[in-house]
Order: C-alpha cells, then structure tokens, then sequence
C-alpha cells in the first residue's frame, strides 16, 4: 500500500478508453492548442535548457570535456559535494525515521507544531538557512568565540556546508514517511509485539519493510537535493577553491570568469545527476506499485 | 488459563472507558465481551493483552500478576479487528513470525518451524495459500491465518478484537460456527470483543455485557437473555416492547391506569415495563388497560408480527402472535404482558 501515500499512484493509472467519446466536450483545436501549449512550455523551460547544458559542454569535445571534469579543483568540488550528500543524506534518512515514527505512531504535546516545523525548510529562503549558521557559528555569531577558543572550524569548512545542506533537505525523508505511517497505523507493530517480538525485532522485520520504497524515494530525492544545493551552501562555504567549494559553487565560479565551457561540463555532472534521478524514480515507483 | 481482572478503571483524557470492572474467566472458558461502541469493551480486551495498562486495578493470570509483565512475557494471542496481518509477508511467514523472533536459545529449527506451520495452516484448512499476500486473501481467509498466527506461539490466552467484524453476513456465520468447533478442540481460554448479541449468544459459554465502562450482566447467554438483570440488558438483548409507568403503592399505572401485575418490588416513582414482543397476550378490548388500533400485521414464520398503534401511551409498539390467531388490521385489540421485567428509573 505504498502508492497512494507517497502519491504517485494516480499518475500512473491510464484513464480508461470506454468513456472516450462522450467525455469529449472540447473542439479539436481547443485540444491541439491546449496540448500545443504544454508541449512548447515543456521544451523551452526543460529541454531546451538542458540539451543547452550538454551542447555547451562538448562545445570544444570531449577532450577539453574531460579535462575540465579531471581539473584539481573540479576533482575537489565533486568530491566535497559525495561527502556532503554522503553524511546529509544519511543524518536526514535517520532523523526522516526517526521523526515520521514518532508522529505517526505516538501521541505527545506539541505534535501539529513538529509537522509544521519539518516543513519551515521548504518554504523559508536557503540563503537564510546558510546564514543562521553564520550568526551562531562565525566568528561574530552566538558560539564564535568558545569555537575560535576550542580551535574548531564550522563556517567556512566541512561542517558548515553539512549544517547548511542537512537544514534544507530534512523534509524530505520524513515528508514522504509521514503520511504512509499515518496510514499503515500501529496495529501491525502490535501484532508483531504480541508475538513476542523486541522493539528492534518489530522495527527491522514489520516497520521498515513496510516503508521501504517511500524511504528510498525519500533518500532519492534528498540526495539529489543536497548535492545541488547553491543558496545555503553558498553563505557557510567561503568559496575557498580546492577547499570548500561545491560542484555548484565551482560551476558559478567558472561561469562568473567567462569559463563557461568548463563551467558547463561540471554542470552537465549535475544535470546527469537530475536525469538519473528522474530514472530511478520511476523505477521505484513501479516496484512500489507492484507490490501492492 | 484463569484470568481475573479485579477493580479495574482506565481513563482517556476525561473519559473513563473502564470503571471499576470486576471480571472472571475460568480456565478453558470461551466469553464474549458484548456492548455498544463506547462501552469499554476492546479497552478491556486490550488490558488483558497487555497492550493497554489499567490506571487503576490489577489483572492476574493464574493468580500471577499479569500487568507486571509486558505484552510480550504475557504469552496471549491476540487477533486485531482488522487482522493486521504483515502485508510484506506471505502467509507462511506470517504464521512462522512468531516462531522466529523467539530468542535464539528456544527458537526451533527451521524444520520443526516448517512442520508447525503447517500443522497450523491445516488447522484452519488454508494450507494451498500458504505463498500468498495477504492482499491476496478474502476477509475469511485473513481471519482464519490471523487466528492461526496467533496460535503459533501456543498461547496460554486467545484474545479476539471484532473477530468477525469487517466480514459479510453469509462469511460470518460460516466462521463463527468454525470458531466454536475450533475452541472446542483446542481449549485454550478465551475472550472475544463483539457488538453483535447473535454472535455472543451463539459462540460463547459465558457473556458480558458492558455499558459506558461497567460490567452490567455476567451470564450464560439464556440468563442475559432470559434474565437480564438491568434495563439496559434488557433492551440491548433481544427485543423488547418497552412503557413508561410510574409505581404507587405496590400498584402499577400506566398514563394514570391500573395496570394489574405484579411490580416487583420497585419503590415508588418512574419506572420502565419491558416486555418481549412474544410474551405479550391479545386479549378483549374492554376492560383491558392497554388497548390499540392494529396497524399492519406480517411475517411468515410460526408467528405473525403485528404492529399495534397504542391509544395511551401514543406509541407504536410490536407483537409477536400466533398463526391461529385472528388480528385483523383496523380492530382494536387489548393487550396483557404475561411475561414482564419492571426496572426503575434511574434518579
């Protein structure tokens, strides 16, 4: 039952065909051009832009192509960015569990309040993410001090860029456990205790297997979140190159000194990315609809 | 085994679904818990369970304490309303799961697992489903794995929510039948939660029958539905043909009339006459204290149905007559309880 709660379920259900012909009230030309009309928005504000992404790219082959992917600090930026999604994607799939569980199974105070505040990243600007970090780890903010004092580093170096990336994609996991939890109710996990199962036994064998496609869904679009993150990154990170720079951070760099063919190759890395993505989501769906 | 659940109370919020409930089981005894929704019931199915802790009393397994011990050392089955069978599983591993969480020291081996299973698996005749989904299943074949899931950890205690609740009429009555032949096998104490008097009047050995958080009745199902002994049981078991009278001086009236029985032993004051609909007698209009208009007369069975159109008090009431008997529709007719329970008012 992980379709309707992740929502996809509806999309992939085909209409049915027996209705076809009364159904139809519009005129033919009110069809084409409503059709036509989605089609063009489509090409210009989705592929055009990314058939333009690859074109730039390879602009001058694959050879410049590659050398500006293989460039030290290109190198550095991809890396930074896997470990970035690495540990985010991880804190956040922990935290998603943790936070769906708690609300879809417990009653406690302050319940309505945690949903609401799962979704503040969501709608509050990423540059006001990156910088709340600022104000409590720079070396003006709350804990400048005692952090300079201790010899540790947040702004300006890995653990900031984490902070940053984690605030703005916590939603994710949990907002697509939520609601499947709610649903699924608390019975099977009575049923399981009462079989004698521990708490770790119910979770790993009833609970988790439950979710499991709507948590990789979850996990999927987290990542891709987090590697292409820019606003929140972009305050914390300090572009320091080779250092603290992201694959977006390092492809407005390049972009910004007229290097716009090898800016584009790391973003072709980037758009590749959203591709795959979209791939692997479909797949995903299909197993979760299979299932069922 | 015995179970005894004594002075039990258990509040929601300000809601108290159970108040100070007394109960026994006997070991070996198959009961129903039957109420209305609200009556605290499935709360006290799950107390017994373990899966809901009492705020106040104790329950004793055996003349253990029970509560100190969580539902897992509590060794009950337990079937769920809506059987909360492990949707990823198959049905062979939903029975087995029990079988295989067992810590490793009593876990049994795979193929003692297997041979226990399927023991199981015939036990309630689905042995050809036992690579299924549950979302392959018809309601009666989740009930009947969720009941052989629950018996898989050889419980000292069977406990069933609604157990045919979410079924159609005809699946029903086939798996209550089933049920009772089952416990008759088996032996293992028993308790079932129902709304329905037709399931626990048939299936069980003993009811109980709740209203708003208290036990009011205690029986084997022809004293709850011959004797009830308050005017809840009354009307909640079986039918019942039901008056407003007051009682004065050992006299009973009714809309200031004499009606001649017994008022036995009500104190003065507002009081309800119940009645079933098959011991009232027709009898002469004149002379008769309750006298009315027959309205509509049915049925096809041994008895007739009539529907009688009351002058005082105005109300619509329904009597079961015999066959032979001449009730035309039209005629005013009398009417003489021969059978009654009085039950006063609550004040």
């Amino acid at each position: 039952m992980a379709g309707p709660a992740t929502g996809f379920a509806e999309r992939v259900r085909p209409n049915g065909t027996t209705q076809r012909r009364s159904a139809r009230t519009e005129s033919l030309i009110v069809r084409w051009l409503i059709i036509g009309v989605s089609l063009l928005f489509l090409f210009v504000f989705l592929v055009l832009p990314l058939v333009t992404v690859f074109v730039q790219a390879f602009s001058r082959g694959i050879g410049p192509y590659l050398g500006a992917l293989t460039d030290p600090d290109a190198v550095s930026a991809i890396r930074l960015t896997l470990i970035v999604a690495a540990i985010s994607v991880v804190l956040n799939l922990l935290f998603g569990l943790v936070a769906a569980w708690s609300i879809a199974k417990f009653e406690f105070p302050g319940k309505s309040l945690l949903i609401t505040l799962i979704d503040l990243p969501f709608s509050v600007s990423p540059v006001i993410s990156g910088l709340v970090f600022v104000l409590l780890f720079g070396a003006q903010g709350f804990f400048g001090a005692w952090l300079i004092e201790h010899d540790m580093k947040i702004i300006f170096a890995l653990p900031g860029i984490v902070l940053a990336t984690v605030l703005v994609t916590f939603p994710f996991v949990a907002r697509e456990l939520i609601p499947l939890m709610q649903e699924q109710g608390t019975q099977e996990e009575e049923a399981a205790i009462s079989l004698g199962a521990s708490g770790l036994q119910t979770f790993f064998r009833v609970t988790l297997p439950n979710v499991k496609w709507a948590l990789l869904y979850g996990v999927l679009l987290c990542n891709a979140r987090a590697m292409g993150e820019f606003g929140a990154v972009a305050v914390v990170s300090g572009h320091i190159r080779g250092e603290t720079n992201t694959m977006p951070l390092h492809i407005e760099i390049l972009y910004n000194e007229y290097q716009f063919m090898a800016s584009f190759a790391v973003a072709s890395l980037l758009a590749l990315l959203a591709l795959v993505t979209l791939i692997a989501k479909v797949v995903l769906e299909r197993f979760a609809i299979s299932e069922q | 085994m015995k179970i005894d659940v004594r002075h039990v109370t258990k509040r929601f919020g300000d809601f108290t679904a159970l108040n100070n409930v007394d109960l026994e089981v006997k070991s070996g005894e198959l009961v129903a818990l039957l109420g209305p929704s609200g009556s605290g019931k499935t709360t006290l199915l799950r107390i017994i369970a373990g899966l809901e802790w009492p705020d106040d009393g104790r329950v004793m397994f055996d003349g253990t304490d029970a509560l100190s011990r969580s539902v897992r050392e509590r060794h009950v089955g337990f079937v769920f309303q809506h059987y909360a069978l492990f949707r990823h599983m198959t049905v062979f591993e939903n029975i087995a799961f029990g079988l295989r969480v067992r810590p490793r020291g009593q876990r049994l081996s795979e193929a003692k697992i297997r041979e226990k299973v399927g023991e199981l698996l015939e036990l309630v005749q689905l042995t050809w489903l036992a690579d299924r989904y549950p979302s392959q299943l018809s309601g009666g074949q989740r009930q009947r794995i969720a009941l052989a899931r629950a018996l898989a950890i050889e419980p000292r205690v069977l406990l069933l929510d609604e157990p045919f609740g979410a079924l159609d009429a005809k699946v029903r009555k086939e798996l209550r039948r089933w049920l009772r032949s089952l416990h008759e096998d088996i032996h293992v104490t028993s308790v079932f939660v129902t709304h329905d008097q037709e399931e626990a009047l048939e299936v069980a050995d003993r009811v109980v029958v709740m209203d708003k958080g208290r036990i009011e009745q205690v029986g084997a199902p022809e004293d709850v539905h011959d004797r009830p002994a308050t005017a809840f049981v009354h009307e909640f078991i079986g039918e019942s043909l039901v008056l407003p009278i007051t009682v004065q001086d050992q006299r009973v009236h009714v809309e200031g009339r004499l009606l001649p029985i017994d008022p036995q032993g009500v104190a003065n004051g507002a009081a309800r006459l119940f009645v079933r609909p098959h011991e009232i007698d027709v009898v002469a209009a004149d002379g008769a204290a309750l006298t009315g208009i027959v309205k509509r007369v049915h049925g096809l069975g041994a008895a007739r149905r009539v529907e009688v159109q009351l002058s005082a008090p105005e109300t619509l009431v329904e009597i079961d007559t015999p066959r032979n008997l001449p009730v035309e529709v039209g005629a005013t007719i009398g009417l003489k309880p021969q059978r009654y329970r009085i039950f006063a008012d609550a004040r």
